[in-house]
Order: structure tokens, then C-alpha cells, then sequence
């Protein structure tokens, strides 16, 4: 490593006499960047590969046969992949909405007013991240089964709810926190309501930080296997759950395709998220 | 006293909804491990530890084994992203790294299941390399690959967390040590890493959690015996509907991270303590 500090030898004097960089510290960082690259687009290249292979076998490289008759088949009319995804963004759009209808009025109260005990609340909500959850899905199931709920779209969509609330409500108190307590202020003593001052003033100013976490919970649903495997299966078919089925079945160009609908919003979002979550609201998440 | 009363109400549905759905279920789960049909006891520990010991453990290696080498990458890549001198190669590193951030874990079990496979991609290159010959290639699709699963998924998250604290760590001490002529090796590990441990503690915990509770990934990369304790809660609840011994293992899978949360907070005490 200490021979890192003497990168200056290969700079070597060009016939001319000026100086001629040739920069060979580029041979060692080319050869690591590929690995990395390597190791994280390596498999992803292999599922889009399955996605499209029509014969692909052992010994063979690559596929055989190329063509898209398992998108046709996977997206026929008949085929459950449009339900499936129909159902997946239903109870994703659902758990949106109800997940932000109630972090919305707790983050407005974690993050701007006084409140008793509140390192306690907040502790409260950063619980299922404290904890393994596979034994608290076994048990919602089994609560739901005797309430009727398990198999159904609500029930789905309260798992995933639970789930979300916690970023929700972290990244709402953030927001809420980030906006300047003397605009209410102004706009309050220039005669407007409390409702209002929150709806013209702090809510439009806060809403970056509130699209964000909606974003994440309607990505944490579309994404979500353990509590749907407990509580929707077989009755509701979230993609996860079709993706897993399929992949079971040995059918991995329906897995593939599947998986690949998963990674699309999933990428998409780690491109932009750092438009969305500014600095100032990401410094004063947890405090 | 209003703006109190207001607070609390406001915040009441959301922790009412944590207290029904999450909170509840957590209890009961603890209390359904020592529902016997002999009444209270621990029958269902006995019987999870005669079936699942080999399990447990081999929980505990992948975990363990995932986490340090989630760790030593991050402090790699994050080491890199602070100290390399090359704008562009720490741009390109910076732009690669995060790609599996938003991944979920299930599509990482499908992807990885392709590519470690006997036939898969990286086997195939490998024999197409002349690396390997086709018979010598072996599946990885065992413990090997929940790791690699595991380490795929989780460093990015680590490295974000680590490389934000990194970069807010004064680069006055980071010139100095430069200026005397220490190494960027050595400067990592003597100056930076030791600023940025709580952090990276926090990332380690938040990770040994996440994937002691991750199913998929054990599902699809291996599910024979021996898988992990995910895999065998499963597995009792969708054979056997026995909720005694799927809750006595979820018992002990949260008595391994309450354990490693232990270890975090002592640790954390002493360097207050200092």
C-alpha cells in the first residue's frame, strides 16, 4: 500500500520534453472496478438472459434458443401475471394510502409538537426493525384465520401496512421537523386556521420528505414475500408470491420475467431517491 | 397542555396500529412457545432442539459469516470512496456500488439461484474461460450461496451508511497523517475506521436482524437439510400447523439478536463511558 504514494514514477518525460503522464494505477483500479462491476451485473445479466431463453441447458453457455414466447405465455390474456400484478399494486396503492393517513398526523406531532414521552414513541416504532418478524407474521396469520381476514386483500394490505408505518412514520417526523415552526407561525398570526396554516404552509413544504415515504412503502409492499406467503397464500398472488411459485415449479423464464417486473421500480427508485430525500430531511432522521 | 393533548391524539391511530398488529403478535408468539398440549412448559424447546440444533447453528455461521464480510466490504468500498485520489475511479465505484440497494430479497434468490447454479452464468464463464472444465464445476447452492446472497444484498446498505459517516469525519487528522506520510491503508484502519464504529455497529445489528428474518432467500437458494430457521418455522407451520415448535424457534432466532443488541449496547456504553 505504500507504494501507493509514489504514483508520480510513472509519469514519464515525452521526447519533446514535457511531461507524459501514463497513469498505470489504472491497470489495478480497471481490473477491481470489473470484478465489482462483474459481481453485481454478472447475475443480473444472467436473469435477463433467462428471461428470453427459450432452450438453455447444461452444458451450453448461453441459451440455445432466443425468442419471447414466455412473455407472451407469462402475459397471455389468460396468463397470471396482469392479475397478479393488478393485485400487487392494489394493495400496494392501498397500503400507501393507509399507511400515510396515519404516519402523516404522528409525524406532524413527533416532529413539531411537544409531546410526553416522545423518545418512547419513537422507540416504539423502530421495534419490527429491532426484531426478527417471521414469528410476528406466523402469529398475525393465525389472529387473521380467526377473524377472517387471512387470505383477503384487507389482510395483506394491514400486514404491509404495519410494515411501513415505521419508515413512514420516521421519515414523516424528519420531514415535519425540517420545515422552519416560524412560517406557521406567520402564516397563524396573519389570521388563517390551524388546519389551514398546516395545509397551505408546512404540508407543501414537508411534501418532498412525504413523497419519499410513500414511495418507499409502496415499494416495501410491491416487494414484500414473508407476510404475504403467511397471510395471503394461495388465496391472494402478490407478484412475490407468483415469482416464488413459478421458481418452485422449475419454470425459471416465468421466475425471470417476473423477478425482472420486481427490479424495474426497485432500480428506478435507488436512480432517484436522492432527489426526493434532501440531506437536510436525511440529518435529522432519528433525532 | 392543549398542544400535549393534540400530540398524543394525533399519534394515537399510528401506535395503536404498531400495538395491534405488531406488538400483539410479538406477544403472543412469546407465550405460544410454551403452549404445550400439556399445558405451559417447555416441551416445544426440548423438541426444537432434538430436531433443529444442526439448523440453529448453521443460522448462526451464515449470519455471523454474512455480517463480517458485509463489514469488511463496506469499510472497503467506503474506505475507497473517502480516501482514493482519482475522481474518476471513485465516481465509478460510487455510481456501481449501490445498484442491489432496493433489490428485494426475493428477486436476489431468483437471480442468485441462475447465476450459482451447476449450469449458471458464472460457471459458464468460468468454462468458457478454460478456468474450469465442465466437470469440475460445482453448484453453489448451498450455505454458500444464502452468504453470497446475503453479502450481495446487504453491503450496499452498510457501505451507504458507513460512507455517509465517513464523509462527515474531519479531514483535517485524515491531511495530517497524509502529510506525514502514512499510508491510505493505514490511515483507514487507524484514523477513519475507528471514528466511524458506531456507525458501522448500527449497520452490523440492523443487517443480522434483517436476515435472521429473511425466508426467501433460504427457500430458494436451499431448502434442504440443513437450511435456516426461517426455512423450518416454514416448514412446521405449512406440513404440520404446529405453531408450538414454529414459535419456540422464532423464541430462539430473537434470543440470537437480542444477543448480538447486547453485545451493540455494551459496547456503545463503554465508549460513553470513556
Amino acid at each position: 500500500m505504500s507504494a501507493l504514494a509514489n504514483r508520480g514514477e510513472s509519469a514519464l518525460p515525452a521526447p519533446d520534453g514535457r511531461v507524459f503522464s501514463l497513469d498505470l494505477w489504472w491497470l489495478p483500479r480497471a481490473l477491481v472496478l470489473g470484478l465489482v462491476a462483474f459481481a453485481i451485473f454478472g447475475p443480473l445479466a444472467n436473469l435477463l438472459l433467462w428471461t428470453v431463453a427459450e432452450r438453455w441447458y447444461f452444458p451450453n453457455t448461453l441459451p440455445l434458443e432466443y425468442g419471447f414466447s414466455y412473455w407472451a405465455k407469462v402475459f397471455s390474456p389468460r396468463g397470471v401475471a396482469w392479475e397478479s400484478l393488478g393485485t400487487s399494486i392494489l394493495i400496494a396503492l392501498l397500503t400507501v394510502l393507509f399507511a400515510l393517513a396515519l404516519a402523516i398526523p404522528a409525524g406532524y406531532a413527533l416532529g413539531r409538537l411537544k409531546l410526553p414521552a416522545r423518545s418512547l414513541i419513537l422507540l416504539v416504532f423502530l421495534i419490527p426493525q429491532a426484531f426478527p418478524n417471521l414469528p410476528v407474521y406466523v402469529n398475525i396469520a393465525r389472529f387473521f384465520y380467526d377473524v377472517g381476514l387471512n387470505g383477503t386483500i384487507a389482510g395483506v394490505v394491514l400486514v404491509h401496512v404495519t410494515h411501513g408505518l415505521v419508515f413512514a412514520v420516521w421519515i414523516a417526523t424528519a420531514a415535519f421537523a425540517a420545515v422552519d415552526a416560524e412560517l406557521e407561525e406567520a402564516a397563524r398570526s396573519m389570521g388563517a386556521g390551524a388546519l389551514r396554516a398546516f395545509r397551505d404552509v408546512t404540508l407543501p413544504l414537508a411534501m418532498p420528505g412525504l413523497m419519499a415515504s410513500g414511495i418507499f412503502v409502496f415499494l416495501e409492499s410491491l416487494d414484500e414475500f414473508t407476510g404475504s406467503f403467511f397471510v395471503g397464500a394461495p388465496d391472494v398472488t402478490t407478484l412475490p408470491l407468483l415469482l416464488y411459485t413459478a421458481g418452485a415449479g422449475g419454470n425459471y423464464q416465468g421466475a425471470s420475467i417476473t423477478a425482472l417486473l420486481l427490479l424495474v421500480p426497485s432500480i428506478a427508485f435507488m436512480l432517484v431517491v436522492e432527489r426526493f430525500l434532501r440531506a437536510d430531511v436525511l440529518a435529522r432522521i432519528g433525532h | 397542555m392543549r398542544e400535549r393533548l393534540t400530540g398524543l391524539l394525533l399519534a394515537l391511530p399510528a401506535i395503536a396500529t404498531i400495538a395491534l398488529l405488531y406488538l400483539m403478535p410479538l406477544i403472543a408468539s412469546m407465550t405460544g412457545a410454551f403452549e404445550t398440549e400439556a399445558g405451559f412448559g417447555l416441551g416445544n424447546f426440548v423438541k426444537s432442539t432434538e430436531l433443529y440444533t444442526t439448523d440453529i447453528l448453521y443460522t448462526l455461521m451464515i449470519v455471523s459469516l454474512s455480517t463480517l464480510i458485509i463489514a469488511g466490504l463496506s469499510i472497503a468500498i467506503a474506505g475507497y470512496l473517502t480516501l482514493g485520489e482519482n475522481p474518476k475511479a471513485v465516481a465509478i465505484l460510487r455510481w456501481l456500488y449501490r445498484w442491489p440497494l432496493f433489490i428485494p430479497f426475493i428477486v436476489v434468490g431468483q437471480v442468485l439461484r441462475t447465476f450459482l447454479a451447476k449450469n449458471g452464468l458464472m460457471n459458464n464463464l468460468l468454462v468458457a474461460g478454460g478456468i474450469l472444465t465442465p466437470l469440475q464445476t460445482v453448484s453453489f447452492l448451498d450455505w454458500r450461496g444464502i452468504v453470497i446472497a446475503f453479502v450481495w444484498k446487504q453491503t450496499p446498505f452498510v457501505t451507504l451508511l458507513v460512507a455517509g459517516a465517513m464523509a462527515s469525519i474531519d479531514r483535517g487528522t485524515i491531511e495530517a497523517a497524509r502529510n506525514l506520510g502514512a499510508s491510505r491503508l493505514r490511515i483507514l484502519i487507524e484514523i477513519v475506521v475507528p471514528q466511524v464504529r458506531t456507525t458501522l455497529l448500527v449497520g452490523m445489528v440492523l443487517s443480522f436482524v434483517t436476515m435472521m428474518s429473511v425466508l426467501s432467500v433460504p427457500l430458494m437458494i436451499s431448502a434442504q437439510s440443513p437450511t435456516m430457521i426461517t426455512a423450518d418455522i416454514a416448514f412446521r407451520i405449512n406440513a404440520y400447523g404446529d405453531y408450538g415448535v414454529a414459535n419456540a424457534l422464532g423464541m430462539i432466532s430473537l434470543a440470537m439478536t437480542m444477543a448480538v443488541a447486547i453485545v451493540y449496547l455494551r459496547l456503545n456504553l463503554k465508549e460513553k463511558a470513556k
